[in-house]
């Protein structure tokens, strides 16, 4: 670490504070970077890959090497080998082959259930996309709804039953199980929280069979502080629910409802729904959030404040009381000016107080029963987890406890660090668990059980708002899984009770028949199922001596946004998904702001930076020690460290053991998501972190930066209601081409517009995309060497100073250029251009020399420098999507619009002699897309969205001037400040 | 100093280096020959079958229609191997002691299926739809040629990249009524005339665009 290149942050700042001309930037090293290595930066497709190989292949070596790949190349060349068909012997009615079938299932987690359509070929499913007719999804998804197929075929789930590490039966832990019934008194169950009507039933059955067994519910992110604050104001565990298209204005005190959380999805939809700005709309919605680490909910606010969290009581306080600094006073006559048409939102991490205070906010502006309506709890039975899981181990402690048994969850990795769960767990006589891997937890069993994957057992569970899916499978459990209502089957002695006979015995009691029973399978929700309202006014919170906010450093804890609790851990797509907003793939950091690392002497390097290395720093806190790299973000509130938690797994599977830090061991019961106390200090050691941020960067400036590009246009509301054109340029674009101009206008021209208003970065579409066309993932360090493969990026722009900059985000898949700069370059033909207006990629034809790729100005080309794609493991081979070909070494690939879906839509429309329907097809993108931003169609049709959003005066393409015609468009950001708000 | 060589060699040499050329040509000939010979392309072989399954006996013979066995042929991809079931529709009455027929029956009994062996494969990044062909008038025997004379099922065209484009860059040659794509007997009358007409009342394109089979 040289002196000179250390970063200076007063020079920092000041280079901040001016941007240097340029209004939008994507990261502090760009702006750290001097101006000589700048431009280099962006005209290099890979400025990394000079230090590809480690060391240089000798010319000896090379002529090996290429006589043993000429020879193997003769070899393979041979005939192809014999296939065989194997038809049914009885085919199932309504199947046809080559044909995918849908059917409506639904996901649960964190206890609450969301719809999903899960796409079946020849019975293995392979794609999940959200179910439009459920409350909790209007047919959005979320990464982890995606990626969820990946966690069905994955090869490292438990397979078999055991007994002490051993290999055991199903019959032999039925039979060890019988003599822990006998003495119910020491029985404890431990589940996550249910929400299932039909485990519900069995677990009141089984109590009441078991009198003296008791029940307890833990997950790490268990909504505890949501169901207190319930209580506080309304006197019980009632639970409230949003209707945020009523809201004109939303205060999210530390609430990040559009990205986590029971019904984000539907939040999410119906918050943007409020700013889709088009012509002739006249109001939009505001959004004010005061919140800790950014958040997708927090950066799409129209104004954010970066607070510690242990300010937010005393803001919760002065908006209740309204005073205090002149925002929370304009805040304050702003949501006085919505009366019922407001929602005040406390969040999942904030304390009880915070959240009761909130809703005192809301009852006294009116909201419930408008905005809000506050129903009856869907879980089974709402408890404090954190004091149920005490209670737990104060049993075992104590000595009460004989047997165990845990349906799902790892308490072993994400106990509170205090409870010291692990000792107090193996007192325990007799311990069984139920679980997807042979985990942490299920090492220090007796009996560990496979359990089932959500698409192959039967179940149920409800909504954000109460409402019922029925959970069908798609497939015979592929590893041997049991359902925990067989479990809970074998405590109560019905031993040839299937899920489904349960499932089926509950809602037959409830008066269902065969017809509306296969009704609500087919619908994916039953109808009019949601919770009844809960009675009761919100009361002011009685406790008088607020908490002040603590001096000194803070930490924050939070569940990782792409790999939750730890659950999702071996999930190699979500491992490789650029963490919203931080771009961090495959581990956890610790993150903190500018002036924090300036501050704590833990500031990285600029110059290490730039080479995916980062410093570590000591975390000190409770007398407890900790290295963690450290990520300097934009945003962050000063004095705060976040970490996420989930990483470290020991026992998680191949992909999870061993990335991150555990950063469990630091979250004790009586801080769970913030603590105060805490140090940290530098540490003489780099670490290196793959993120994605500067990777494929588009230079937002042009040529020698004299001038925006107009990568990013956004205006405020009031700017766009003075001059709705403000995002269009006068380009100078002559309409030259090198080939003879095609006319287009005739049939089907596909294209693309992203609405850069309602993108919440959420990565939902990013691992749609992975999952509809079969990407490969590239491990940590391929995506060091900037290798990562997804078709679809998010770009991630800031605005402003970086202690509280705007955030804008920008998806970018293929333009689909019609006159797009790689086709002429490529020596053998395999990209061209279809008579649709696509890009296409001849994967077949492809010989790798990437001219194409080093012309393409949007950097959306990928390139198998390896054979990522895995050909050998069998569990993977069936969830691929067969209408996609899978690609090998040496072949480049790129977005194509979805055209298997696109050829698919066109021959059914063919078929039957008509063009393809507006909203007929859609990309995976579009499809999972939350907030709708991505609009896919055709644009030949006048009646098509994404014709009508072609015509909006905030339509624009990137990079225009350089003539490339592109196909997907964007509609330019309008956020909506507080005039009386500066800043 | 006397030359080294004679005179006629560089008559020999010329002729070494003009004849490389040749060479070079012929060989890439000779590849070229090879790759879209049957050994490579699979055309004319008959594969044997667990069960010696007869088109000619069953469509010529008997006059099965294609799409009894074949059931999705007009409406997926994929045309569609019939089920066990099928066979034993006709053959639980018939035939029903016959050895050759004994692993259609154990397959019934025991619920395992045949194995066949595939005839006509496409390499895996190629993608094939039956149902859009059948629906804009192109014959079963077009590209599987005469099923109803196959004692053992061949497949009958190259399947080559080449002979798709011949029907894709102008299916006006190929293109025939409806009502006869399942016929095995069709000849054209007046093909010129006819092909036109019914690529234009069927909507028919010319389809070359790569991502019409690639991607």
């Amino acid at each position: 670490m040289s002196e000179s290149k250390a970063l200076d942050f007063k020079e920092f700042r000041k280079r901040v504070g001016d941007l240097r001309g340029r209004e939008y930037w994507r990261s502090l090293e760009e702006l750290s970077r001097d101006e000589s290595s700048f431009d280099e930066f962006f005209h290099e497709e890979f400025p990394q890959q000079a230090v590809a190989l480690d060391k240089g292949v000798d010319r000896r070596d090379f002529m090996k090497l290429m006589g043993a790949s000429v020879a193997m190349a003769g070899l393979a060349a041979c005939q192809q080998p014999a296939q065989s068909i194997v038809p049914y012997v009885r085919q199932p009615e309504n199947y046809v082959p080559g044909t995918p079938l849908f059917f409506a299932t639904a996901m649960t987690l964190g206890g609450f259930a969301t719809g999903v359509l899960a796409e079946s070929h020849t019975g293995r499913p392979t794609k999940i996309e959200g179910n439009p007719d459920h409350p909790s999804s209007l047919g959005g998804t979320d990464a982890f709804m995606q990626a969820s197929v990946l966690n069905l075929y994955d090869p490292d789930r438990s397979q078999v039953v055991r007994h002490m590490g051993d290999v055991s039966t199903w019959s032999d832990f039925i039979a060890a199980l019988q003599p822990v019934l006998k003495n119910p008194g020491g029985l404890r169950l431990l589940t996550q929280t249910i929400t299932s009507p039909s485990l519900g039933d069995q677990i009141t059955k089984l109590l009441a069979a078991l009198p003296g067994m008791k029940w307890h519910q833990w997950e790490p992110v268990n909504g505890d502080n949501v169901r207190e604050g319930a209580r506080l104001a309304f006197g019980s565990y009632v639970h409230p629910v949003y209707h945020f298209d009523k809201a004109n204005v939303v205060v999210s005190l530390g609430s990040d409802f559009m990205g986590t959380g029971p019904g984000h999805l539907r939040y999410a939809r119906d918050f943007m729904s409020r700013r889709r700005v088009r012509k002739g709309v006249t109001s939009m919605n505001r959004l004010y959030a005061f919140e800790s680490m950014p958040t997708s909910t927090g950066t799409s606010a129209d104004h954010r404040w970066p607070v510690r969290p242990s300010q937010m009581e005393s803001i919760a306080r002065s908006l209740l009381a309204g005073n205090g600094e002149s925002h929370i006073a304009a805040i304050v006559r702003d949501l006085k000016a919505n009366p019922g048409a407001s929602i005040v939102i406390a969040g999942d991490e904030q304390p009880p107080v915070v959240h009761a205070i909130a809703h005192a906010i809301n009852q006294a502006l009116g909201n419930h029963g408008t905005t809000i309506t506050v129903m009856q709890s869907p879980e089974v039975q709402p408890v404090n987890q954190l004091e149920s899981l005490r209670e737990l181990v104060t049993d075992i402690n104590a000595g009460k406890v004989q047997a165990l048994v845990m349906l799902g969850g790892n308490p072993v990795f994400d106990a509170p660090a205090d409870f010291k769960f692990v000792d107090a767990f193996q007192k325990v006589p007799f311990r069984a668990h139920l679980s997807h891997y042979y985990d942490e937890t299920s090492e220090l069993v007796h009996w560990h059980i496979p359990e089932t994957h959500y698409l192959e057992a039967w179940g149920d569970g409800r909504a954000h708002d109460g409402s019922v899916s029925l959970q069908q499978p798609l497939i015979a459990p592929l590893y041997n899984g049991r359902h925990a209502s067989e479990v809970l089957g074998a405590m109560l002695g019905g031993l040839d009770q299937s899920p489904y006979d349960v499932v089926k015995a509950y809602w037959f009691s409830k008066g269902f028949n065969d017809q509306t029973f296969r009704k609500a399978l087919h619908d994916g929700v039953i109808a009019n199922s949601a919770m009844p309202a809960a009675g009761g006014a919100a009361a002011a919170p009685t406790i008088q001596q607020p908490n002040n906010p603590t001096t000194g450093l803070e930490l924050e804890i939070k569940p990782d946004p792409t790999i939750y609790d730890g659950r999702f851990a071996n999930n190699g797509w979500l491992q490789e998904l650029p963490k919203p907003q931080t771009k961090i793939t495959w581990d956890n950091v610790l993150i903190v702001s500018p002036k924090t690392a300036a501050d704590q002497k833990i500031g990285p390097d600029p110059a290490l930076v730039n080479e995916r290395t980062t410093v570590l720093a000591e975390v000190t806190y409770r007398g407890r020690k900790m290295r963690l790299p450290v990520w300097v973000m934009p945003g962050q509130p000063d004095n705060v460290l976040t970490i996420f938690f989930g990483y470290g797994r020991k026992r998680g599977g191949k992909v999870a053991n061993d990335t991150g830090f555990n950063t469990y061991v630091l979250r004790d019961s009586d801080a769970l998501h913030h603590g105060s106390g805490v140090q940290v200090s530098p540490v003489d050691d780099t670490y290196r972190i793959a993120c994605t941020q500067e990777h494929q960067s588009i230079n937002p400036q042009d040529e020698g930066n004299q001038g925006e590009r107009g990568i990013i246009r956004s205006a405020t509301f009031a700017a766009y209601q003075k001059d709705p054109n403000f995002a269009k340029r006068e380009e100078e674009r002559e309409d030259i081409s090198m080939w003879p101009a095609y006319d287009y206008s005739k049939g089907n021209a596909w294209g693309m517009v992203i609405d850069t208003t309602v993108c919440t970065g959420c990565n939902g579409c990013v691992i749609a995309c992975q999952s509809e066309n079969n990407i490969s993932i590239v491990g940590k360090a391929e995506v060091l060497r900037e290798r990562e493969m997804h078709w679809l990026r998010i770009d991630r722009y800031f605005r402003g100073p970086a202690e509280n900059p705007e955030v804008f985000n920008q998806p970018v898949p293929c333009m689909q250029c019609e006159n797009a700069p790689c086709e002429p370059v490529c020596p053998v033909g395999a990209t061209s251009h279809s008579s649709e207006g696509l890009n296409d990629m001849t994967y077949n034809r492809c010989v790798g020399t990437r001219y194409c790729s080093n012309n393409c100005p949007y950097k959306v080309r990928r390139f198998n420098f390896f054979h990522y794609a895995d050909y050998d493991t069998p569990a993977l081979k069936p969830m691929r999507n067969p209408d996609v070909t899978i690609r090998t070494r040496g072949v480049m690939e790129k977005c194509t619009y979805c055209v298997q879906r696109v050829n698919a839509a066109r021959i059914r429309a063919e078929k039957e002699n008509r063009l393809v329907r507006d909203g007929e097809v859609t990309t995976a993108c579009a499809q999972a897309c939350p907030t709708e931003a991505i609009v896919f169609g055709n644009i030949n049709d006048e009646k098509s969205r994404v014709r009508q959003l072609k015509e909006e005066p905030t339509n624009y393409g990137l990079l225009e001037e350089l003539n490339t015609r592109p196909r997907t468009t964007y509609l330019a950001a309008i956020k909506n400040p507080n005039p009386e708000i500066r800043g | 100093m006397a030359q080294i060589f004679h005179r006629s060699t560089n008559t020999f040499s010329r002729a070494t280096i003009f004849g490389a050329v040749f060479f070079i040509g012929f060989i890439l000939w000779v590849i070229g020959g090879i790759v879209r010979s049957p050994y490579f392309t699979n055309q004319g072989i008959e594969r044997e079958q667990p069960v010696p399954f007869s088109h000619q006996h069953h469509v010529a013979g008997l006059g099965i229609d294609c799409r009894y066995c074949h059931t999705t042929v007009e409406t997926s991809a994929f045309a569609g191997i019939p089920p066990t079931q099928t066979c034993m529709n006709c053959h639980a009455q018939i035939w029903t002691n016959a050895d050759m027929l004994a692993p259609v029956r154990a397959s019934f009994a025991t619920n395992k299926p045949i194995v066949w062996s595939r005839v006509h494969r496409l390499p895996d990044f190629v993608h094939f739809n039956h149902s859009i062909h059948i629906n804009k008038g192109i014959g079963c025997a077009s590209c599987h040629g005469r099923i109803d004379k196959m004692a053992l099922t061949y497949q009958a065209s190259p399947l080559t990249m080449s002979w798709c484009l011949s029907c894709h860059r102008d299916p006006s040659k190929f293109v025939r009524p409806r009502s006869e794509v399942f016929n095995m007997n069709y000849v054209a009358k007046d093909q010129d005339v006819l092909g036109p007409k019914l690529m234009k009342e069927y909507g028919v394109k010319s389809m070359i665009a790569c991502s019409t089979c690639h991607y």
